[in-house]
């Protein structure tokens, strides 16, 4: 789909995303960037292989005893559902997984203003982590934050630049609890962004701290 | 001579037939249930899971493609989105399906490399260090994450990442 893609998903984040053992709101994220990015998914596809050749090589556990009739008995009991695809366009800003969590794309999202016309909206994924549709208005900066612990940053539109580099749609950005950035939205277009944290952004300027109870940043 | 157990799959899409899952359950389903019990799911839960991951292989068995996975491979993907929606209980967002062109049969000699591919990497595998291989293992079923099995092996962190990179590194200078 898009092949210009300079920042890629870790081996280490890709190996748990394929081993099914990350939190909900970052497989969220790494299947919205696996999406927009080919290079990506075909090192899933790698990922998903050493899954299947570990299955292939690895213990067995003794079956009960009718368990064959059992499956045989399952299937006779279901309907054959034939699952159509009605997933419909692929065009928009929003990739399909993110979509299905926004319930439509980007003109369906509820944001909520943080104020200087950054908008949020909080979506709905298992605790552990967080994950959060951003808008940022084109040539503005988000507070300077610092991170506990992982955050991801996954461009859908526009662009932003920090101290690493700077990141366009579909470019994901990793940022840990050694790293302090200030992301600036580019000057030719208002940037959207879906992020994922495991545990509350830590502003460092006073204001945002303040504020962060109550905006669940 | 190893199985060709993609060609039982094909055989199950096409002729709905029972003798080549009766032989692809026997293989695979005391893999899975394994698979799942180290996952955290006790043994009863298992098995149900197992039966659901191998009635899921009958059902969609159109929409498997033996030039894109093997049937390990499929049989994996099957069993991990079992484990997120019954044993972690949430859900799992798949990424966007390619448009694929027309649906046509898959090239046999693409179907071909894909086995070949498979083999050497179940090798290259086998062959890893016995360490790097167990981290592998657990970082794929066990379910925990890397600071996890820092805290069940004793080991560093950094051990435990460089020694998974370094197996990572491996394999992929075994398929080169």
């Amino acid at each position: 789909m898009t092949d210009n893609i300079k920042h890629q998903v870790s081996d280490e984040l890709l190996m748990a995303y394929s081993a099914g053992n990350l939190p909900e709101a970052f497989s969220l994220t790494i299947a919205t960037h696996i999406s927009l990015c080919d290079e990506s998914r075909a090192r899933l596809g790698a990922f998903d292989s050493v899954g299947g050749s570990l299955i292939e090589t690895g213990e067995t556990a003794e079956l009960s005893e009718d368990s064959f009739e059992a499956t045989m008995a399952m299937i006779e009991n279901t309907e054959n559902p034939i699952i159509a695809d009605i997933s419909g366009e692929n065009e928009g800003v929003l990739p399909k997984p993110l979509r299905d969590y926004v319930g439509g794309d980007v003109d369906a999202v509820k944001w909520r203003s943080l104020g200087m016309g950054v908008k949020q909206a909080i979506l709905p994924t298992s605790k552990e982590a967080t994950a959060r549709l951003l808008f940022i208005p084109a040539g503005t900066a988000m507070p300077d934050h610092g991170h506990v612990g992982t955050e991801m940053t996954l461009v859908l539109q526009g662009a932003f630049s920090d101290e690493v580099d700077r990141f366009a749609r579909g470019d994901i950005e990793i940022a840990d609890e050694h790293m302090d950035h200030t992301p600036i939205a580019d000057i030719g277009e208002d940037c959207i962004c879906l992020t994922a944290t495991d545990a509350k952004l830590r502003f460092n300027s006073w204001l945002p701290r303040l504020v962060q109870p109550f905006f669940r940043i | 001579m190893e199985m060709d157990w993609s060609a039982l799959i094909v055989k199950i899409r096409d002729e709905r037939d029972k003798k080549a899952f009766r032989a692809l359950f026997t293989h695979f389903a005391p893999r899975v249930k394994a698979f799942l019990m180290r996952s955290g799911a006790d043994a009863s839960l298992a098995e149900e899971c197992a039966q659901e991951v191998m009635a899921t292989l009958w059902q969609k068995a159109h929409l498997f493609d033996p030039s894109r996975a093997s049937a390990a491979t499929w049989i994996f993907t099957i069993a991990r989105n079992r484990k997120i929606d019954a044993i972690r209980k949430m859900k799992r967002p798949e990424p966007e399906d390619l448009p694929w062109g027309p649906e046509s049969e898959p090239d046999q000699e693409d179907v071909l490399a894909l086995q070949q591919e498979s083999t050497k990497l179940g090798d290259a595998i086998a062959q890893l260090p016995q360490k790097q291989r167990e981290l592998i293992e657990q970082a794929y079923f066990g379910d925990l994450s890397h600071s996890e099995i820092a805290d069940a092996t004793g080991l560093p962190l950094g051990t435990i990442k460089s020694r998974i990179r370094l197996a990572l590194d491996r394999l992929r200078h075994a398929m080169k």
